[in-house]
Protein backbone atom coordinates (compact mmCIF):
# COMPACT_ATOMS: atom_id res chain seq x y z
CA UNK A 1 0.00 0.00 0.00
CA UNK A 2 0.82 3.42 -0.30
CA UNK A 3 0.43 5.86 2.54
CA UNK A 4 0.93 10.04 2.40
CA UNK A 5 2.37 11.56 5.42
CA UNK A 6 1.86 15.25 5.26
CA UNK A 7 3.65 16.54 8.42
CA UNK A 8 2.48 19.48 10.33
CA UNK A 9 3.80 19.02 13.83
CA UNK A 10 5.48 22.26 14.46
CA UNK A 11 3.97 25.41 16.24
CA UNK A 12 4.82 28.17 13.39
CA UNK A 13 7.87 30.39 15.97
CA UNK A 14 9.50 31.69 13.35
CA UNK A 15 5.75 33.54 11.74
CA UNK A 16 5.36 36.11 14.36
CA UNK A 17 2.26 37.18 12.47
CA UNK A 18 -0.46 34.53 14.25
CA UNK A 19 -1.18 32.67 17.12
CA UNK A 20 -1.99 30.05 14.73
CA UNK A 21 0.70 27.11 13.11
CA UNK A 22 2.02 28.64 9.84
CA UNK A 23 0.31 25.53 7.94
CA UNK A 24 -3.05 26.78 9.18
CA UNK A 25 -3.13 30.18 7.65
CA UNK A 26 -5.00 30.99 4.78
CA UNK A 27 -3.18 30.93 1.12
CA UNK A 28 -6.30 32.27 -0.86
CA UNK A 29 -9.56 31.45 0.91
CA UNK A 30 -8.36 28.38 2.91
CA UNK A 31 -5.57 27.06 4.80
CA UNK A 32 -2.55 26.16 3.36
CA UNK A 33 -2.52 22.68 4.68
CA UNK A 34 -6.07 22.23 2.92
CA UNK A 35 -4.09 23.07 -0.03
CA UNK A 36 -1.62 20.58 0.50
CA UNK A 37 -3.92 17.37 1.54
CA UNK A 38 -5.97 18.58 -1.67
CA UNK A 39 -3.06 17.77 -3.84
CA UNK A 40 -2.22 14.61 -2.08
CA UNK A 41 -5.79 13.53 -2.47
CA UNK A 42 -6.16 13.87 -6.02
CA UNK A 43 -3.06 11.55 -6.74
CA UNK A 44 -5.34 8.26 -6.79
CA UNK A 45 -1.89 6.37 -6.30
CA UNK A 46 -2.45 6.61 -2.54
CA UNK A 47 -4.48 4.32 -0.21
CA UNK A 48 -4.62 6.22 2.85
CA UNK A 49 -3.32 9.55 3.88
CA UNK A 50 -2.37 10.62 6.99
CA UNK A 51 -1.52 14.22 8.37
CA UNK A 52 1.02 14.31 11.82
CA UNK A 53 -0.53 17.21 14.41
CA UNK A 54 0.99 18.82 17.18
CA UNK A 55 -1.16 17.37 20.21
CA UNK A 56 -2.91 21.01 20.82
CA UNK A 57 -3.87 21.62 17.08
CA UNK A 58 -5.57 17.63 16.38
CA UNK A 59 -8.96 18.76 16.74
CA UNK A 60 -8.58 21.63 14.86
CA UNK A 61 -7.38 19.82 12.19
CA UNK A 62 -10.12 17.60 12.06
CA UNK A 63 -12.38 20.33 11.94
CA UNK A 64 -10.84 21.73 8.89
CA UNK A 65 -11.36 18.42 7.18
CA UNK A 66 -15.24 18.58 7.89
CA UNK A 67 -15.05 21.76 6.62
CA UNK A 68 -13.11 21.39 3.48
CA UNK A 69 -13.62 17.83 2.44
CA UNK A 70 -16.04 16.60 4.38
CA UNK A 71 -16.77 13.07 5.16
CA UNK A 72 -14.11 11.18 4.27
CA UNK A 73 -12.37 6.99 5.37
CA UNK A 74 -9.08 7.85 3.70
CA UNK A 75 -7.70 10.82 5.49
CA UNK A 76 -6.37 9.89 9.22
CA UNK A 77 -4.70 11.89 11.87
CA UNK A 78 -2.60 11.64 14.21
CA UNK A 79 -0.62 13.30 17.39
CA UNK A 80 3.03 14.05 16.13
CA UNK A 81 6.30 13.68 17.92
CA UNK A 82 8.55 16.19 19.10
CA UNK A 83 10.47 16.26 15.97
CA UNK A 84 9.99 15.38 12.81
CA UNK A 85 11.08 11.92 12.61
CA UNK A 86 9.01 10.90 15.73
CA UNK A 87 5.86 12.93 13.67
CA UNK A 88 6.82 9.89 11.24
CA UNK A 89 7.33 7.30 13.21
CA UNK A 90 4.52 7.84 15.10
CA UNK A 91 2.24 7.98 11.57
CA UNK A 92 4.08 4.42 10.89
CA UNK A 93 3.17 2.93 14.22
CA UNK A 94 -0.84 4.09 13.66
CA UNK A 95 -0.24 2.33 9.72
CA UNK A 96 0.84 -0.83 11.26
CA UNK A 97 -1.98 -0.82 13.71
CA UNK A 98 -4.34 -0.56 11.28
CA UNK A 99 -3.06 -1.81 8.19
CA UNK A 100 -0.16 -4.47 9.34
CA UNK A 101 3.01 -4.75 7.73
CA UNK A 102 4.16 -5.53 4.66
CA UNK A 103 7.59 -5.16 2.96
CA UNK A 104 6.19 -3.12 0.01
CA UNK A 105 4.17 -0.80 2.08
CA UNK A 106 5.58 3.03 0.75
CA UNK A 107 5.23 6.44 2.43
CA UNK A 108 5.70 9.52 0.95
CA UNK A 109 6.28 12.42 4.05
CA UNK A 110 5.73 16.01 2.87
CA UNK A 111 5.85 19.49 4.43
CA UNK A 112 2.26 20.62 5.22
CA UNK A 113 3.82 23.87 4.33
CA UNK A 114 5.08 23.25 0.95
CA UNK A 115 1.01 23.68 -0.86
CA UNK A 116 2.85 24.09 -4.13
CA UNK A 117 4.05 20.46 -4.77
CA UNK A 118 2.87 19.25 -7.89
CA UNK A 119 1.69 15.58 -8.90
CA UNK A 120 4.75 15.22 -10.86
CA UNK A 121 6.81 15.38 -7.53
CA UNK A 122 4.44 12.96 -5.71
CA UNK A 123 4.08 10.16 -8.36
CA UNK A 124 7.78 9.85 -9.50
CA UNK A 125 8.47 10.16 -5.62
CA UNK A 126 6.17 7.14 -5.49
CA UNK A 127 7.36 5.08 -8.38
CA UNK A 128 11.10 5.93 -7.24
CA UNK A 129 10.29 4.79 -3.53
CA UNK A 130 9.29 1.12 -5.23
CA UNK A 131 12.38 1.22 -7.16
CA UNK A 132 14.79 2.31 -5.05
CA UNK A 133 13.76 2.48 -1.74
CA UNK A 134 14.21 5.74 -0.63
CA UNK A 135 13.74 9.13 -2.17
CA UNK A 136 14.65 12.86 -2.08
CA UNK A 137 13.09 16.08 -3.71
CA UNK A 138 15.67 18.35 -4.43
CA UNK A 139 16.57 21.22 -6.89
CA UNK A 140 19.76 22.44 -8.25
CA UNK A 141 21.54 24.84 -6.06
CA UNK A 142 20.64 28.93 -7.76
CA UNK A 143 23.17 29.97 -5.32
CA UNK A 144 26.79 29.23 -4.68
CA UNK A 145 26.66 27.23 -1.34
CA UNK A 146 29.64 28.37 1.11
CA UNK A 147 30.43 26.37 4.15
CA UNK A 148 31.40 27.55 7.86
CA UNK A 149 31.58 25.90 10.83
CA UNK A 150 32.44 29.38 13.04
CA UNK A 151 29.80 31.72 10.73
CA UNK A 152 31.97 34.00 10.92
CA UNK A 153 35.17 33.08 7.84
CA UNK A 154 34.22 30.56 5.26
CA UNK A 155 35.76 26.90 5.21
CA UNK A 156 34.63 26.31 2.10
CA UNK A 157 33.08 26.29 -1.21
CA UNK A 158 31.83 23.56 -2.59
CA UNK A 159 31.35 23.05 -6.77
CA UNK A 160 28.04 24.30 -6.71
CA UNK A 161 27.01 21.92 -9.70
CA UNK A 162 27.21 19.40 -7.61
CA UNK A 163 25.12 21.07 -4.89
CA UNK A 164 21.33 20.46 -4.39
CA UNK A 165 18.63 22.01 -1.97
CA UNK A 166 16.61 19.75 -0.52
CA UNK A 167 12.67 20.10 -0.58
CA UNK A 168 9.97 16.96 0.05
CA UNK A 169 8.38 15.01 -0.58
CA UNK A 170 11.04 12.24 0.54
CA UNK A 171 9.53 9.02 0.22
CA UNK A 172 10.71 5.52 2.07
CA UNK A 173 9.87 2.06 1.99
CA UNK A 174 8.71 1.85 5.94
CA UNK A 175 10.73 -1.74 6.34
CA UNK A 176 13.53 -0.19 4.85
CA UNK A 177 13.13 3.25 7.30
CA UNK A 178 12.69 1.45 9.91
CA UNK A 179 15.36 -1.18 9.94
CA UNK A 180 17.62 1.58 9.30
CA UNK A 181 16.50 3.84 12.26
CA UNK A 182 16.67 0.94 14.58
CA UNK A 183 20.45 0.36 13.85
CA UNK A 184 21.20 4.51 14.71
CA UNK A 185 22.96 4.97 18.06
CA UNK A 186 21.75 7.82 20.21
CA UNK A 187 24.87 10.04 18.86
CA UNK A 188 23.40 9.38 15.41
CA UNK A 189 20.02 10.07 16.02
CA UNK A 190 21.10 13.50 17.12
CA UNK A 191 22.63 14.60 14.33
CA UNK A 192 19.40 14.05 12.14
CA UNK A 193 17.56 16.75 10.33
CA UNK A 194 15.35 14.78 8.31
CA UNK A 195 13.94 11.06 7.62
CA UNK A 196 16.20 10.74 4.34
CA UNK A 197 19.58 11.39 6.43
CA UNK A 198 18.31 7.84 8.44
CA UNK A 199 19.61 6.64 5.04
CA UNK A 200 22.56 8.52 4.30
CA UNK A 201 23.92 8.20 8.02
CA UNK A 202 23.45 4.13 7.41
CA UNK A 203 24.82 4.52 3.55
CA UNK A 204 21.59 4.01 1.87
CA UNK A 205 21.47 5.55 -1.64
CA UNK A 206 18.91 7.82 -1.85
CA UNK A 207 17.32 8.76 -5.48
CA UNK A 208 16.33 12.61 -6.26
CA UNK A 209 13.31 13.60 -8.00
CA UNK A 210 13.79 16.76 -9.78
CA UNK A 211 11.54 19.50 -7.59
CA UNK A 212 11.21 22.98 -8.29
CA UNK A 213 11.54 26.10 -7.14
CA UNK A 214 8.10 27.29 -6.50
CA UNK A 215 7.70 24.07 -3.92
CA UNK A 216 8.46 26.25 -1.47
CA UNK A 217 8.55 25.49 2.28
CA UNK A 218 6.42 28.40 3.33
CA UNK A 219 8.26 29.24 6.93
CA UNK A 220 8.75 32.58 7.32
CA UNK A 221 6.78 36.03 6.76
CA UNK A 222 8.19 36.83 3.77
CA UNK A 223 7.81 33.10 2.59
CA UNK A 224 3.83 33.77 3.25
CA UNK A 225 3.96 36.90 1.56
CA UNK A 226 5.62 35.15 -1.64
CA UNK A 227 2.85 32.35 -1.47
CA UNK A 228 -0.02 34.88 -1.30
CA UNK A 229 1.34 36.73 -4.33
CA UNK A 230 2.17 33.32 -6.24
CA UNK A 231 -1.97 32.81 -6.03
CA UNK A 232 -2.81 36.49 -6.46
CA UNK A 233 -3.94 36.73 -3.01
CA UNK A 234 -4.17 39.58 -0.97
CA UNK A 235 -1.36 40.97 1.01
CA UNK A 236 -1.42 40.03 4.68
CA UNK A 237 0.67 41.78 6.92
CA UNK B 1 -6.02 23.13 -4.36
CA UNK B 2 -2.72 24.82 -5.68
CA UNK B 3 -2.75 24.29 -9.73
CA UNK B 4 -0.33 24.79 -12.00
CA UNK B 5 -1.10 26.86 -15.31
CA UNK B 6 1.64 26.71 -18.04
CA UNK B 7 1.05 29.90 -19.86
CA UNK B 8 2.53 31.43 -22.93
CA UNK B 9 3.46 34.98 -22.09
CA UNK B 10 5.31 35.58 -24.94
CA UNK B 11 6.36 33.81 -28.31
CA UNK B 12 8.39 30.51 -26.92
CA UNK B 13 8.29 31.92 -23.49
CA UNK B 14 6.04 30.10 -21.06
CA UNK B 15 5.14 30.97 -17.53
CA UNK B 16 3.81 29.29 -14.47
CA UNK B 17 0.09 30.33 -12.96
CA UNK B 18 -0.84 29.37 -9.92
CA UNK B 19 -4.40 29.33 -9.73
CA UNK B 20 -6.92 27.94 -6.53
CA UNK B 21 -9.25 25.22 -7.88
CA UNK B 22 -12.21 24.47 -5.62
CA UNK B 23 -12.65 21.00 -5.58
CA UNK B 24 -16.52 21.38 -4.12
CA UNK B 25 -17.97 23.35 -7.29
CA UNK B 26 -19.47 20.96 -9.91
CA UNK B 27 -16.82 20.34 -11.85
CA UNK B 28 -15.22 17.47 -13.18
CA UNK B 29 -11.19 17.27 -12.11
CA UNK B 30 -8.99 15.66 -14.57
CA UNK B 31 -5.06 14.88 -15.12
CA UNK B 32 -4.22 15.60 -18.60
CA UNK B 33 -2.20 12.80 -20.26
CA UNK B 34 -1.67 13.23 -23.49
CA UNK B 35 -1.90 16.12 -25.69
CA UNK B 36 -1.50 17.25 -29.35
CA UNK B 37 -0.22 19.94 -30.80
CA UNK B 38 -2.27 21.77 -33.49
CA UNK B 39 -1.07 24.88 -35.95
CA UNK B 40 -2.90 27.53 -34.09
CA UNK B 41 -0.86 26.49 -30.78
CA UNK B 42 2.03 26.84 -33.11
CA UNK B 43 1.24 30.04 -34.41
CA UNK B 44 1.00 31.63 -30.87
CA UNK B 45 4.07 29.96 -29.44
CA UNK B 46 6.31 31.09 -32.78
CA UNK B 47 4.47 34.49 -32.51
CA UNK B 48 3.34 34.54 -36.23
CA UNK B 49 -0.38 35.86 -35.03
CA UNK B 50 -1.29 39.42 -35.32
CA UNK B 51 0.88 41.64 -32.89
CA UNK B 52 -2.76 42.89 -31.80
CA UNK B 53 -3.95 39.66 -31.12
CA UNK B 54 -1.07 38.43 -28.91
CA UNK B 55 -0.92 41.13 -26.78
CA UNK B 56 -4.85 40.94 -26.71
CA UNK B 57 -4.69 37.07 -26.06
CA UNK B 58 -1.68 36.43 -24.24
CA UNK B 59 -0.42 35.39 -21.06
CA UNK B 60 -2.34 32.26 -22.17
CA UNK B 61 -2.10 28.05 -21.60
CA UNK B 62 -2.22 26.59 -25.23
CA UNK B 63 -3.20 23.38 -26.50
CA UNK B 64 -7.00 22.37 -27.27
CA UNK B 65 -6.45 18.60 -28.37
CA UNK B 66 -6.01 16.68 -25.03
CA UNK B 67 -6.89 13.53 -23.20
CA UNK B 68 -6.91 12.69 -19.35
CA UNK B 69 -8.06 11.01 -16.58
CA UNK B 70 -10.93 11.60 -14.58
CA UNK B 71 -9.08 12.16 -10.46
CA UNK B 72 -12.25 13.54 -9.01
CA UNK B 73 -15.55 14.45 -9.88
CA UNK B 74 -17.98 15.64 -6.86
CA UNK B 75 -20.71 15.79 -9.84
CA UNK B 76 -20.69 11.50 -9.51
CA UNK B 77 -20.86 11.70 -13.61
CA UNK B 78 -17.59 10.26 -13.89
CA UNK B 79 -15.73 7.27 -12.11
CA UNK B 80 -12.45 7.61 -10.86
CA UNK B 81 -9.41 6.55 -13.47
CA UNK B 82 -12.12 6.73 -16.43
CA UNK B 83 -10.19 7.58 -19.68
CA UNK B 84 -11.80 11.16 -21.64
CA UNK B 85 -11.56 13.66 -23.69
CA UNK B 86 -12.05 17.35 -22.87
CA UNK B 87 -13.92 19.62 -25.00
CA UNK B 88 -12.61 23.41 -25.07
CA UNK B 89 -15.47 24.72 -26.89
CA UNK B 90 -17.37 26.52 -23.89
CA UNK B 91 -21.05 27.33 -24.44
CA UNK B 92 -22.78 29.96 -22.04
CA UNK B 93 -25.99 28.49 -22.97
CA UNK B 94 -28.35 26.02 -25.35
CA UNK B 95 -28.98 27.64 -28.47
CA UNK B 96 -31.92 24.68 -30.23
CA UNK B 97 -31.15 26.62 -33.82
CA UNK B 98 -27.18 27.57 -33.83
CA UNK B 99 -24.54 25.26 -33.37
CA UNK B 100 -22.69 25.82 -29.61
CA UNK B 101 -19.47 26.69 -31.48
CA UNK B 102 -20.71 29.39 -33.28
CA UNK B 103 -23.27 30.90 -30.68
CA UNK B 104 -22.74 34.01 -29.65
CA UNK B 105 -21.10 34.02 -26.29
CA UNK B 106 -19.27 30.78 -26.98
CA UNK B 107 -15.29 30.76 -25.57
CA UNK B 108 -12.65 28.53 -27.08
CA UNK B 109 -9.64 27.05 -24.17
CA UNK B 110 -7.01 28.40 -25.73
CA UNK B 111 -8.17 31.10 -27.72
CA UNK B 112 -8.44 34.07 -25.18
CA UNK B 113 -8.84 31.31 -22.54
CA UNK B 114 -6.46 29.14 -20.90
CA UNK B 115 -6.44 25.87 -22.82
CA UNK B 116 -5.18 22.59 -21.04
CA UNK B 117 -1.33 22.70 -20.50
CA UNK B 118 -2.79 22.42 -16.52
CA UNK B 119 -1.17 20.34 -14.14
CA UNK B 120 -5.31 19.59 -13.35
CA UNK B 121 -8.00 20.60 -16.02
CA UNK B 122 -11.32 21.79 -13.94
CA UNK B 123 -14.39 21.34 -16.61
CA UNK B 124 -18.52 20.85 -16.20
CA UNK B 125 -19.14 17.39 -16.62
CA UNK B 126 -20.89 18.49 -19.90
CA UNK B 127 -17.41 19.35 -21.08
CA UNK B 128 -16.12 15.59 -20.83
CA UNK B 129 -16.89 12.91 -23.40
CA UNK B 130 -15.81 9.21 -21.96
CA UNK B 131 -13.60 6.83 -23.83
CA UNK B 132 -12.60 3.51 -23.60
CA UNK B 133 -10.86 1.30 -26.02
CA UNK B 134 -8.74 3.78 -27.70
CA UNK B 135 -4.84 4.43 -27.41
CA UNK B 136 -4.23 7.02 -25.39
CA UNK B 137 -2.10 8.84 -27.92
CA UNK B 138 -5.10 8.57 -30.30
CA UNK B 139 -7.62 9.49 -27.94
CA UNK B 140 -5.08 12.76 -27.94
CA UNK B 141 -6.41 14.26 -30.93
CA UNK B 142 -10.10 13.40 -31.18
CA UNK B 143 -10.55 17.67 -30.96
CA UNK B 144 -9.13 17.17 -34.43
CA UNK B 145 -11.28 14.19 -35.31
CA UNK B 146 -14.43 15.55 -34.13
CA UNK B 147 -13.63 19.02 -36.61
CA UNK B 148 -13.82 16.75 -39.61
CA UNK B 149 -16.92 15.27 -38.52
CA UNK B 150 -18.37 18.44 -37.21
CA UNK B 151 -17.62 19.50 -41.19
CA UNK B 152 -18.68 16.42 -42.61
CA UNK B 153 -22.36 17.17 -40.59
CA UNK B 154 -22.30 20.90 -42.11
CA UNK B 155 -21.80 19.52 -45.55
CA UNK B 156 -24.72 16.60 -45.10
CA UNK B 157 -26.93 18.91 -43.92
CA UNK B 158 -26.39 21.53 -46.93
CA UNK B 159 -25.40 19.77 -49.87
CA UNK B 160 -27.51 18.67 -52.49
CA UNK B 161 -28.12 15.12 -53.35
CA UNK B 162 -25.88 14.56 -56.05
CA UNK B 163 -22.67 13.34 -53.98
CA UNK B 164 -20.91 10.41 -56.59
CA UNK B 165 -17.84 12.84 -55.98
CA UNK B 166 -15.75 14.79 -53.32
CA UNK B 167 -12.84 16.76 -53.62
CA UNK B 168 -10.66 17.12 -51.00
CA UNK B 169 -8.19 20.34 -51.29
CA UNK B 170 -4.83 20.07 -49.29
CA UNK B 171 -2.58 16.96 -47.90
CA UNK B 172 -2.14 17.67 -44.47
CA UNK B 173 -3.50 16.02 -41.19
CA UNK B 174 -6.87 17.68 -40.96
CA UNK B 175 -7.52 16.73 -45.65
CA UNK B 176 -6.10 13.09 -43.71
CA UNK B 177 -8.27 13.27 -40.89
CA UNK B 178 -11.06 14.45 -42.96
CA UNK B 179 -11.00 11.80 -45.98
CA UNK B 180 -11.19 9.12 -43.05
CA UNK B 181 -13.86 10.34 -41.60
CA UNK B 182 -15.74 10.97 -45.47
CA UNK B 183 -15.13 7.72 -46.11
CA UNK B 184 -16.38 6.05 -43.54
CA UNK B 185 -19.90 8.48 -43.33
CA UNK B 186 -20.23 8.62 -47.49
CA UNK B 187 -18.56 5.03 -48.48
CA UNK B 188 -20.51 5.52 -51.80
CA UNK B 189 -18.89 8.87 -52.97
CA UNK B 190 -15.82 8.47 -54.47
CA UNK B 191 -12.99 10.68 -52.67
CA UNK B 192 -10.32 12.55 -54.81
CA UNK B 193 -7.62 14.68 -53.19
CA UNK B 194 -5.64 17.28 -54.07
CA UNK B 195 -2.66 18.37 -52.76
CA UNK B 196 1.02 19.59 -53.22
CA UNK B 197 3.68 17.01 -51.29
CA UNK B 198 3.85 13.79 -53.15
CA UNK B 199 5.01 12.02 -49.58
CA UNK B 200 2.12 13.64 -47.74
CA UNK B 201 -0.18 12.25 -50.59
CA UNK B 202 1.55 8.90 -50.90
CA UNK B 203 -0.67 8.02 -47.23
CA UNK B 204 -3.92 8.96 -48.66
CA UNK B 205 -3.78 5.36 -49.81
CA UNK B 206 -7.46 4.55 -48.76
CA UNK B 207 -9.14 7.21 -51.25
CA UNK B 208 -10.08 7.12 -55.18
CA UNK B 209 -7.32 9.41 -56.34
CA UNK B 210 -4.70 12.03 -55.73
CA UNK B 211 -3.67 14.88 -58.10
CA UNK B 212 -0.86 17.61 -57.70
CA UNK B 213 -2.32 21.16 -57.59
CA UNK B 214 -0.13 22.43 -60.32
CA UNK B 215 -1.45 19.07 -62.66
CA UNK B 216 -4.80 19.12 -62.50
CA UNK B 217 -6.67 17.19 -65.43
CA UNK B 218 -8.45 19.18 -67.51
CA UNK B 219 -11.78 16.68 -67.07
CA UNK B 220 -11.54 16.73 -63.17
CA UNK B 221 -14.91 17.29 -61.59
CA UNK B 222 -17.03 16.50 -58.38
CA UNK B 223 -20.08 17.48 -57.04
CA UNK B 224 -19.14 18.89 -53.93
CA UNK B 225 -15.47 19.57 -52.28
CA UNK B 226 -13.71 20.94 -48.81
CA UNK B 227 -10.96 23.18 -48.51
CA UNK B 228 -8.19 22.06 -46.04
CA UNK B 229 -5.37 24.45 -47.07
CA UNK B 230 -5.38 27.69 -45.38
CA UNK B 231 -3.10 30.40 -45.20
CA UNK B 232 -1.22 31.50 -48.40
CA UNK B 233 -2.50 28.53 -50.38
CA UNK B 234 -6.75 29.20 -49.35
CA UNK B 235 -6.40 31.45 -52.31
CA UNK B 236 -5.05 29.10 -55.14
CA UNK B 237 -7.53 26.46 -53.29
CA UNK B 238 -10.75 28.00 -52.99
CA UNK B 239 -9.92 29.03 -57.10
CA UNK B 240 -9.27 25.85 -58.31
CA UNK B 241 -12.45 24.30 -56.23
CA UNK B 242 -14.27 26.77 -58.00
CA UNK B 243 -12.54 26.23 -61.15
CA UNK B 244 -13.87 22.62 -61.39
CA UNK B 245 -16.56 21.99 -59.25
CA UNK B 246 -19.85 21.01 -60.62
CA UNK B 247 -22.65 23.81 -61.01
CA UNK B 248 -24.56 24.10 -57.03
CA UNK B 249 -21.48 22.09 -55.83
CA UNK B 250 -21.28 22.91 -51.60
CA UNK B 251 -18.13 24.06 -50.70
CA UNK B 252 -16.80 23.84 -46.81
CA UNK B 253 -14.12 26.06 -46.14
CA UNK B 254 -11.49 24.89 -43.31
CA UNK B 255 -8.27 26.21 -43.51
CA UNK B 256 -7.63 29.32 -41.82
CA UNK B 257 -6.27 32.29 -43.17
CA UNK B 258 -4.24 35.18 -41.29
CA UNK B 259 -5.15 37.68 -44.35
CA UNK B 260 -7.69 37.98 -45.99
CA UNK B 261 -8.35 36.07 -49.35
CA UNK B 262 -9.79 37.22 -52.57
CA UNK B 263 -12.48 35.15 -54.33
CA UNK B 264 -13.60 34.70 -58.01
CA UNK B 265 -17.18 35.50 -57.12
CA UNK B 266 -17.96 35.88 -60.82
CA UNK B 267 -17.97 32.18 -61.21
CA UNK B 268 -19.60 31.27 -57.60
CA UNK B 269 -22.40 33.34 -58.89
CA UNK B 270 -22.54 31.32 -62.61
CA UNK B 271 -22.32 28.00 -60.92
CA UNK B 272 -24.82 28.90 -58.23
CA UNK B 273 -22.35 27.35 -55.79
CA UNK B 274 -22.88 27.61 -51.79
CA UNK B 275 -19.95 28.28 -49.50
CA UNK B 276 -20.10 26.75 -45.91
CA UNK B 277 -17.43 27.62 -43.50
CA UNK B 278 -16.87 25.34 -40.71
CA UNK B 279 -14.87 25.67 -37.23
CA UNK B 280 -14.29 23.65 -33.86
CA UNK B 281 -16.89 21.23 -33.02
CA UNK B 282 -19.64 20.70 -30.40
CA UNK B 283 -20.05 17.72 -27.68
CA UNK B 284 -22.58 16.17 -30.66
CA UNK B 285 -18.90 15.82 -32.91
CA UNK B 286 -16.68 14.40 -30.07
CA UNK B 287 -19.52 11.71 -29.14
CA UNK B 288 -19.28 10.77 -32.69
CA UNK B 289 -15.49 11.04 -32.91
CA UNK B 290 -14.88 8.75 -30.05
CA UNK B 291 -17.55 5.70 -31.60
CA UNK B 292 -15.44 6.42 -35.02
CA UNK B 293 -12.06 6.28 -32.69
CA UNK B 294 -13.10 3.01 -31.07
CA UNK B 295 -12.99 1.05 -34.53
CA UNK B 296 -9.90 -0.87 -35.01
CA UNK B 297 -9.59 0.48 -38.75
CA UNK B 298 -10.26 3.93 -38.33
CA UNK B 299 -7.01 3.76 -35.29
CA UNK B 300 -4.81 2.20 -37.08
CA UNK B 301 -5.11 5.01 -40.34
CA UNK B 302 -5.15 7.61 -37.60
CA UNK B 303 -2.36 6.27 -36.11
CA UNK B 304 -0.05 7.08 -39.64
CA UNK B 305 -0.19 10.56 -38.89
CA UNK B 306 0.97 10.89 -35.22
CA UNK B 307 4.13 11.35 -34.03
CA UNK B 308 4.94 10.65 -30.28
CA UNK B 309 7.65 13.06 -28.62
CA UNK B 310 9.08 12.71 -25.35
CA UNK B 311 7.16 13.02 -22.65
CA UNK B 312 6.83 16.98 -21.32
CA UNK B 313 8.07 17.31 -17.66
CA UNK B 314 9.52 20.60 -17.54
CA UNK B 315 9.01 24.27 -19.41
CA UNK B 316 12.26 23.18 -21.05
CA UNK B 317 10.35 20.02 -22.54
CA UNK B 318 7.53 22.14 -23.58
CA UNK B 319 10.07 24.27 -26.23
CA UNK B 320 11.64 21.40 -27.34
CA UNK B 321 8.06 19.81 -28.09
CA UNK B 322 7.09 22.85 -30.47
CA UNK B 323 10.46 22.94 -31.65
CA UNK B 324 9.74 19.07 -32.66
CA UNK B 325 6.60 19.81 -34.59
CA UNK B 326 8.15 22.07 -37.00
CA UNK B 327 10.03 19.01 -38.09
CA UNK B 328 7.05 16.49 -38.51
CA UNK B 329 4.64 16.67 -41.31
CA UNK B 330 1.90 15.64 -39.16
CA UNK B 331 0.42 15.57 -35.79
CA UNK B 332 2.90 15.75 -32.68
CA UNK B 333 1.53 14.08 -30.19
CA UNK B 334 3.17 14.19 -26.04
CA UNK B 335 2.36 12.45 -22.43
CA UNK B 336 2.23 15.41 -20.04
CA UNK B 337 3.57 14.92 -16.92
CA UNK B 338 3.77 17.70 -15.27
Amino acid sequence: MVFGAILAGGVGSRMNISDMPKQFLNLGDKPIIVHTLEKFRLCTRFDHIYIGVHPDWLTHMNDLIKKYIGECDDVHVVAGGSDRNSTIFNIIDDIEKNFGENDDNIIVTHDSVRPFVTQRMIIENIDAAEKYGAVDTATSAIDTIVESEDGEFIKAIPPRDKMYQGQTPQSFKISLLKKLYGELTKEEKATLTDACKICIVKNQPVYIVEGEISNIKITTVSDYKIAQAMVGGVKID
Amino acid sequence: MINYVYQLVSPKVFSVKYTDIDLNADRVIIRPNYMALCHADQRYFLGQRDIKVLNKKLPMALIHECCGIVEYDPTGTFEKGQKVVMIPNTPIRKNPVIFENYDKGTYFLSSGHDGFMREFVDLPPDRVVAYNGVPDEIAAITEFVSVTVHASTRFDLAAHENRDAIAIWGDGSLAYTLANVLKLRFPKTKLYVVGMDSRKLSHFSFVDGTYFANNIPEDFHFDHAFECCGGEGSFYAIDDIIKYINPQGNVVLMGVSENKVAINTRDILEKGLTFVGSSRSGRADFEKAVELMETDAFQKRINKIISVDTPVKSIKDIIKVFGDDLTTPFKTVFKWDM
